[in-house]
């Protein structure tokens, strides 16, 4: 029987829910020393003057850094990664010190003892789309152009009997893994060993092998468990540096790091705020003759970041005059980063809506009309799909949920409406090599890879075990150490498509040289090394995301009672780790549509409500009933696998379906995110 | 954070005496509040006196009514079968606030002493008169949605976040304070102040002043309450708005009224005007929103950078409407 498609429990589930999983900052050293970090607390400026004496003074404490006074690194593409090495201030909350002591308490005691003074520059922290100074990046970090026009849409807009030219908005938001990062850093022998809570433990040796000028072979970064990262632990953040230069100021002694809260809000990213200008053009049968999206997001000063809000409005759907661009506004303030489906989630937002908001301006149905305009290649590339079951999704999706009988109601209390929004995520592969040895009757299979929560560890030695022929319970699996072949990020969705096609090969390789009976010691690689996207297919997973929303009628408190969603994600490998990826990004996507939002204050440069009491993620009584679905969708192109990534597309159109329901439930059509009961209490009797 | 000294003392009197020998000591409940606090360089008691085992963490009958000990816990509170029946607005309060495993630790006196919310109080990087006196208000200005709109003043513009607090004011409770001067008791509604000048005092209590117990009267009325809170969140976040209500209504006419509110001023607010208003009216969607409107007359509200808190006068209207049509078409 195969193992791919089996319902199989995590691996790792036992040791999580018991406690014995050890996480970064747990890692098993002795006789640890403690890193607390000092932050700036302006905007712009240089640290002018340093006191450093009191807390130098205090018992336990080791060692102080400050700018200026630690070994010299090497610049890397991420100019944030260059910390400490002056006094430079280009975002509130940046690293401009830290203590290293023997205990946790007397680091954040002598902490609170560190005097800054500050020569302070006047600072722009003010996000606008009317801002002045909008400028265009050469690319999207995709690679993909910054902007796309085919045809005339200002033409198409004219001419057409029907159009809808809307602006919407989502909000700055942040990843909040639930561990927070943290890394054990300790250099002994000319060695550097780190416990990193990261998404790709490669990516950091390779970096930090970078920025001190080591040997690669010198670093080891080790990671078997991951509380979470939503992107935010994609890439190598600055506390990874601080972390490294204490431990190399204090060889022998291992430094624990773990940032607190707090600091996860100036440190390691977060979505950028968005502002999507959209314009949709159709006929008087609601087919489209035009689409546009135009996208402006806030970046940092020091390291430039798109989130690539219009890439998804390029595929969607047909329509002969089409437009897209990005701008960016630089300010002083932190620098944002990959948030789950980065560029997907927050630009299928408006233009879903406004796909809606068409719907009801023509009187057809939002199905329809995304059927309608179903297109027959990538209307971006030219290239057929791959496999494209959007209509699938929504046919199937609008029977679960019971789409047919739809009018709005009032249920007591309560304004009842539901509404509709398609997901869309790109497909594509990154490079990995995988090992598989053989001893004493199992198959042990290595690769540098990591599991986020997301299924790793358990559905690869299901990869395996189909690769092998051999049962599952054969296959021993290592992940999480750069002692193990090089493995790309977990990002992107492409860990499953990528280290499994890896494993594949080895697989292959392995038999092909040994046979189905190999002897102890037998070891073999294999690797892949495609381009990310493929030549000849556009590849790319859908959905449809079905919500019920209930407004009450005199406070407008907002209730999402029913969230279903059906997707078309290539093959399946374990339904169980599956259905947790898609309903994990649904929930996230309904707490970005109700309750997700950083306050960042011009004033001061920084995000204010900085703590899970004042940052509101949904809770359990928000999401009550959130059901995943899947098509049995077989992709003979997309890879050897036949997989499509599963860990973002969940939390794709969710929000767009939310506001869409809160519409259909009160007549009152919220632009922008999150909708709170604000939004509505205007527009309700 | 820096290093503090913990004492158990024997008894309640100890208790006040090490906290009012000692300028930088602190009493210390369930600590949710308190060592949150302490963490983020709010506060800097260098002693911490913990009361949990010095008052009464029982609830007990008296006259008619209820006496309830200091360090009785938030959820062994709420599940009171007395609690429950005579004051159920009390109950959903307290239920309504927090999480469990918070509730679990959190205690009678801990949670009306507990301190605002506003972000700016808590980032000890920004201006903060209640934290900083003289340092400004960065509230003004910036993100106002939690802020007053009753009540406040130049100088502070904070609202009270808890929410057993509103529905102890409703229901006529009087707190129990032991000082080094004695015992006296303050009248729940009195207990918590408006900022005026000096935000940096939340309540009338002196430095050293221990509440050992809080006593809710004999109340018939208090039968027919309910608290309703308005948050962004179904569930862990503190109130937008909330009232606290009881009613009798005879013959279609209210004969009885309590109402206070939260969420929207630097103590729960206790609607005097309302309840006036209400009493001797016929119960109906009109009188209440007259009450409410009323109750609201004064309200000045704040622009800010999430658009303000203009929207908490309709919205605490249309909340009043809605909970006093419940109690009067649903009574307990
Ligand atoms: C994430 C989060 C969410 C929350 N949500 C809500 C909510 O929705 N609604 C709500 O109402 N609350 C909420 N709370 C607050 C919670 O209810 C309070 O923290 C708690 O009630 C405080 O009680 P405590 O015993 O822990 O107080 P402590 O933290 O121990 O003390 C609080 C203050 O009271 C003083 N004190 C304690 N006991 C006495 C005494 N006997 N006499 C005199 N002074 C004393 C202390 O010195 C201190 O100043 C939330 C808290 C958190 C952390
Ligand atoms: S509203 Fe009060 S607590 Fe908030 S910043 Fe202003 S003074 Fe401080």
């Amino acid at each position: 029987m195969s193992a791919i498609g089996q319902d199989i429990p995590r691996r790792d589930g036992y040791a999580k829910v018991t406690g014995t999983a050890t996480y970064a900052y747990e890692a098993d050293v002795d006789n640890a020393a403690y890193c607390v970090l000092l932050q700036a607390s302006i905007a712009r400026g240089q640290v002018s003057e340093i006191d450093i004496t009191e807390a130098l003074a205090l018992p336990g404490v080791l060692t102080i850094l400050t700018p200026g006074q630690v070994e010299k690194i090497h610049q890397v593409d991420d100019t944030e990664l260059y910390v400490l090495q002056d006094g430079e201030v280009d975002y509130r909350g940046q690293i401009i010190g830290a203590v290293v002591a023997d205990t946790p308490e007397i680091a954040h005691h002598a902490a609170s003892l560190v005097h800054f003074s500050y020569h302070v520059d006047e600072h722009d922290s003010t996000f606008s789309p009317d801002r002045h100074d909008l400028y265009k990046p050469d690319r999207l970090g995709t690679g993909e152009p910054t902007d796309t026009k085919t045809g005339d849409i200002d033409a198409a807009m004219r001419k057409a009997p029907h159009t809808i030219t809307q602006t919407y908005t989502t909000a700055t938001n942040h990843n909040n893994p639930m561990e927070p990062h943290a890394t054990t850093a300790l250099w002994q022998d000319d060695a550097l060993i780190l416990w990193d809570s990261t998404q790709g433990v490669h990516a950091v040796r390779t970096t930090i092998a970078q920025v001190f000028g080591l040997d690669t072979d010198q670093v080891r970064v080790i990671c078997p468990y991951v509380g979470g990262g939503f992107g935010a632990k994609g890439e190598p953040h600055p506390h990874i540096v601080v972390a490294t230069l204490a431990a190399r100021a204090l060889p022998g002694r291992p430094i624990r790091l773990a940032l607190t809260r707090a600091q996860m809000f100036a440190l390691v990213g977060y979505r950028p705020p968005t502002v999507q200008h959209t314009r949709l053009a159709a006929d008087e049968h609601g087919t489209l003759t035009g689409i546009a999206l135009a996208a402006v997001n806030q970046t940092a000063r020091i390291t430039e970041f798109t989130e690539n809000a219009g890439s998804p409005t390029r595929t969607m759907y047909a329509a002969p005059n089409r437009a897209t661009s990005h701008r960016l506004v630089v300010l002083d303030v932190a620098v944002p980063t990959w948030m789950r489906a980065p560029g997907e989630c927050p630009g299928m937002f408006g233009p879903e809506v406004a796909i809606d908001e068409l719907a009801e301006a023509l009187g057809v149905d939002p199905i329809d009309l995304r059927v309608r305009n179903e297109p027959e290649v990538d209307p971006d590339s030219g290239k057929p799909f791959s496999s494209r079951n959007l209509v699938a999704c929504l046919r199937e999706g609008a029977d679960r949920f019971g789409w047919a009988d739809r009018a709005p109601r009032r249920d007591g209390d309560w304004l009842v409406g539901t509404g509709v929004a398609a997901s869309v995520f790109p497909a594509f592969t990154m490079q990995a090599t995988a090992a598989i040895r053989y001893d004493q009757g199992r198959y042990i299979v290595e690769i540098g890879a990591a599991d986020l929560g997301t299924g790793a560890w358990t559905v690869l030695p299901q990869i395996a075990a189909d690769a092998l022929e051999v049962p599952l319970e054969q296959i021993d699996i290592g992940i999480g150490d750069t002692t193990y072949p090089r493995a790309s990020v977990a990002g992107g969705s492409t860990g499953t498509a990528t280290w499994g096609s890896a494993i594949l090969t080895a697989a292959e390789a392995f038999r092909d040289k040994f046979g189905d009976d190999p002897d102890d010691g037998d070891e073999m690689e294999g690797s892949i090394s495609k381009p990310p996207f493929h030549e000849d297919y556009a590849t790319y997973a859908f959905g449809a995301q079905f919500a019920e929303v209930r407004v009450h009628a005199d406070t407008a408190e907002i209730r999402v009672p029913r969230l279903l969603g059906v997707f078309a994600a290539g093959r399946i490998v374990n339904p169980r780790t599956a259905r947790s990826q898609f309903t994990g990004g649904m929930t996230m996507g309904l707490s970005m549509a109700l309750h997700e939002s950083s306050s960042l204050d011009p004033r001061f440069g920084h995000v204010i409500n900085h703590d899970l009491a004042e940052y509101h993620i949904a809770t359990c009584a928000d999401a009550t009933n959130v059901e995943a679905h899947w098509i049995d969708e077989h992709d003979p192109h997309v890879n050897a696998l036949g997989v499509k990534g599963i860990g973002e597309i969940g939390i794709v159109g969710t929000a767009a379906a939310i506001v869409n329901a809160a519409h259909h439930a009160t007549g009152v059509r919220v632009r922008d995110l999150p909708l709170t009961l604000d939004k509505l209490l205007p527009g309700l009797p | 954070m820096r290093p503090f000294d913990y004492r158990t003392p024997a008894n309640a009197v100890t208790a006040v005496q090490a906290v009012t020998e000692h300028p930088a000591a602190a009493f210390l409940g369930g600590g949710t509040n308190l060592l949150d606090h302490l963490k983020l360089g709010i506060t800097h008691p260098d002693l911490l006196v913990d009361v949990t085992s010095v008052t009464a963490d029982t609830i007990e009958d008296f006259q008619g009514g209820l006496l309830i000990g200091a360090a009785a816990r938030n959820s062994d509170i709420a599940a009171d079968y007395r609690v429950r029946t005579r004051y159920p607005a009390l109950a959903e309060a307290l239920l309504s606030g927090a999480s469990g495993q918070l509730r679990n630790m959190a205690t009678a006196a801990g949670n009306p002493l507990q301190r605002t919310r506003c972000p700016y109080f808590q980032d000890p990087t920004t201006p903060c008169n209640k934290r900083r006196p003289g340092s400004g208000c960065a509230a003004i200005g910036g993100f106002t949605r939690g802020h007053a709109i009753l009540g406040a003043s130049t100088h502070c513009v904070a609202t009270h976040p808890s929410d057993m607090a509103v529905a102890l004011t409703a229901l006529d409770a009087t707190v129990h304070v032991l000082s080094a001067q004695g015992e006296r008791t303050i009248p729940f509604a009195e207990l918590h102040r408006l900022p005026g000048a000096d935000p940096t005092r939340d309540t009338v209590l002196d430095h050293g002043d221990l509440i050992t117990l809080i006593e809710l009267p004999y109340s018939p009325i208090a039968r027919q309450s309910r608290y309703y809170k308005v948050r962004d969140r179904a569930s862990f976040a503190f109130a937008l708005v909330s009232v606290a209500a009881a009613l009798t209504v005879t013959d279609g006419v209210i004969s009885d009224a309590r109402l206070a509110f939260g969420g929207i001023a630097h103590k729960p607010w206790r609607a005097n005007r309302a309840e006036q208003i209400l009493i001797g009216e016929p119960a109906t969607d009109a009188t209440y929103r007259l009450a409410a409107e009323h109750e609201l007359a004064d309200a000045r509200t704040l622009d800010g950078l999430d658009g303000g808190n203009a929207f908490k006068v309709p919205l605490l209207i249309r909340t009043v409407v809605s909970v006093l049509r419940r109690l009067a078409e649903e009574p307990r």
